[in-house]
């Protein structure tokens, strides 16, 4: 029988395989940040060990940076010791590290794919759940802890237990209008948050081969936001013409070996996948989410659900918890949802085609009366492209707060936070009670709908702006 | 084998930055994040966790879908930090069980009318011991009258790693010749980060 994209990957990193133990996986790519490595440094040193691959490792900084006043320390001591810690760390240890003014720092996320590091048929791990973007190049890629993050630098390997494999086919085209993350939050809102645990996922099908790199990694991004272990694309010439003349694409002879080896990755015909989910992308709208979790989403011409509705008790319990949270009363129009603060960014979001999505909304309107809105990066390279493209002219003259890069209020870790009982509507990943600031409310929305709410100053999409 | 006092945890989807919010992640130490620990949650007086009858408790039995979201490995070590040794739940995010077992707390999944059977004990009786045989793999409470024995699942080498208290790095380790032969067969095309390329 044939073999998954997945399951020929995992077969090409197993170093062992032993009855009753969990197969040894090499990773070829080991991505670093300050906030989940400085503990696994002090590992590595109690225990008298090294890293072993320098050079399959590559450190930014992204997590607990300041947005603004580049040019000053950081401001908050406990983040500047910890960003001084990973910069002590990859010192002392080897490791290549992209620092805070650098032209190649930023989310970690967006600098592995643009750096060309990210290839397909690769093992890419690293201590932050959305790891699973870099399966956009058909690459198993996902998030682990700090003692894996640990035992990856001494070992270059990680235990993995097999996981069950899941076909998710999206077929038809999207409508016009209708984004890579429209179609993620419909899917997480139809199988749950629960739905893929355990699982590798693939995404298939005409409407997925039909995006672009960039909306694939959206995509691939949220994974983990319905509990899978991973989620990837087979790579085909969208992802080639991506990796071309990239800093780090193999040139010359290793192109032409590392393209006949990256068509061999693709799902076999005979192969057979553990679960297989089916949705029509034709049937798909601008979407976002009412509660705090990312599965709590709905079409943005629909409503807050009623809890009652739902037959499930857990998912009943939930909503009844998450409208109280958000302050929303059932049965309310979402696009008669208020909004204090937009936020553009992320490693979900903040790629170049999501800047130009949204700039493109914005040009030659402002934002509403009263609303903050932060445009942030998601890396260095990406703000000076934008900047080239004249887009931080089209933000700023619209009114909005034009960025240095970082993962910024996607968790508010630096000072990028809401306010208590601050309303946003963010491009970013996680809608969970308090993650852009304590007792902030998070509505999860596409860069278009983000910038359309930014001018109407309620949930709306670009549709909503003809004539105004 | 591990026996203690047991606080119900009556939610569900309790992610990880609830079990810890991010404004806590800037130590750079292992230990001290007990102060984060469901921070938003204990403002409020009547969170469980605050009640007096919480104090000084080893097990937490918590809803569906317990530490989804982020991979911070924090929010296994706040709970250990707090006093916690063992989660109980019906469903894990797969993460926090991979750092729970690396870390060496136990996360013990159980059928959701265990959950169910536990919280009602638990709140009838706070101070109600519960044990928990890793052996075994039972967590078991209550008297004659209502009794509750029931298994959890926690996979086989987690389980003898927890039970041997072995290191995972060293165990690896100790292939390291594997490590080396399969490292010789890497085709040369893949990338490597040095020397260092960059947009020219």
């Amino acid at each position: 029988m044939g073999r998954t994209l997945a399951e020929k990957v995992w077969d090409e990193h197993t170093v062992r395989r032993a009855a009753g133990e969990p197969d040894l996986l090499y990773v070829d790519l080991h991505l670093v940040h300050e906030v989940t490595s400085p503990q696994a440094f002090d590992g590595l040193r109690l225990a008298g060990r090294t890293v072993r691959r320098p050079d399959l490792t590559l450190a930014t900084e992204d997590h607990n940076i300041p947005t603004t006043d580049l040019d000053r320390p950081i401001a908050d001591p406990v983040s500047r010791t910890q960003v001084e810690t990973l910069r002590r760390n990859c010192g002392e240890f080897g490791v290549r590290l992209h620092p805070l003014g650098d032209d190649d720092q930023g989310i970690v996320h967006v600098v592995g794919p643009q750096l060309g590091l990210t290839q397909p048929g690769t093992t890419v791990v690293c201590g932050d759940s959305h790891t699973s973007t870099h399966g956009a190049f058909g690459a198993l890629a996902f998030g682990i802890g700090t003692s894996e993050v640990e035992h990856v630098l001494a070992t270059q390997t990680l235990p993995q237990n097999r996981p069950r494999t899941m076909a998710v086919t999206v077929n038809g085209r999207l409508p016009d209008g209708v984004g890579a993350k429209d179609l993620v939050l419909t899917l997480i809102a139809a199988v749950g948050t629960g739905g893929g645990q355990g699982h590798v996922v693939e995404y298939r099908g005409e409407a997925i081969r039909a995006l672009s790199m960039e909306a694939r990694m959206t995509v691939c991004n949220m994974s983990i936001e319905w509990g899978a272990k991973a989620g990837l694309i087979a790579p085909d010439e969208t992802t080639l013409d991506y990796l071309r003349d990239r800093p780090h694409a193999p040139r010359g002879r290793d192109w032409d070996a590392a393209v006949a080896h990256w068509r061999t990755l693709v799902t076999d015909h005979d192969a057979e996948f553990d679960r297989e989910v089916v949705l029509d992308a034709s049937a798909t709208a601008p979407f976002v989410t009412w509660g705090t979790n990312p599965g709590q989403g709905v079409a943005l011409s629909g409503r807050v659900p009623y809890p009652a509705d739902l037959d499930d008790e857990h998912a009943r319990a939930s909503a009844e918890r998450a409208l109280v949270y958000m302050d929303l009363d059932a049965g309310t129009p979402m696009r008669e949802i208020d909004i204090d603060t937009v936020f553009v960014g992320s490693c979900t979001n903040g790629r170049i085609e999501d800047l130009r999505l949204a700039a493109e909304v914005l040009d030659g309107r402002r934002v509403a009366e009263g609303l903050r809105m932060l445009v942030v990066p998601g890396s260095v390279r990406v703000r000076l492209q934008a900047e080239a493209e004249g887009l931080d002219a089209v933000f700023e003259a619209a009114g909005a707060q034009w960025r240095g890069a970082g993962c910024s209020m996607c968790l508010g870790m630096n000072a990028d936070t809401l306010a208590p009982g601050e309303r946003a509507a963010s491009t970013s990943n996680r809608n969970f009670e308090g993650r852009q600031g304590r007792g902030g409310r998070t509505h999860l929305v596409s860069p278009q709908v983000a910038a359309a709410t930014a001018v109407l100053g309620h949930l709306a999409s670009p549709a909503d702006l003809r004539g105004a | 084998m591990h026996t203690g006092t047991a606080v119900p945890l009556r939610r569900s989807n309790v992610d990880t930055d609830q079990i810890i919010p991010a404004s806590y992640l800037k130590r750079v130490t292992r230990t001290g994040f007990e102060d984060g620990l469901f921070a938003a949650w204990r403002d409020d007086p009547d969170f469980v966790l605050n009640r007096p009858e919480s104090r000084g408790a080893s097990i937490l039995v918590a809803g569906q879908d317990f530490g989804t979201g982020s991979s911070r490995e924090h929010a296994v070590w706040a709970l250990q930090d707090f006093g916690f040794r063992v989660v109980v739940a019906s469903r894990f995010g797969d993460i926090f069980t991979t750092n729970a077992g690396k870390a060496g707390l136990l996360a013990a999944r159980v059928d959701a009318k265990v959950v169910a059977a536990l919280w009602e004990l638990l709140e009838r009786q706070p101070d109600a011991p519960v044990t928990v045989d890793l052996r075994a793999r039972t967590v078991v409470t209550g008297g004659a009258d209502d009794r509750i024995e029931d298994a959890f699942d926690v996979d086989d080498y987690t389980r003898w790693r927890l039970l041997e208290g072995l290191d995972d790095v060293g165990i690896t380790m100790s292939h390291e010749q594997e490590i080396t032969d399969f490292e010789r067969c890497r085709p040369a095309f893949l990338p490597v980060t040095l020397p260092a390329r960059t947009e020219t």
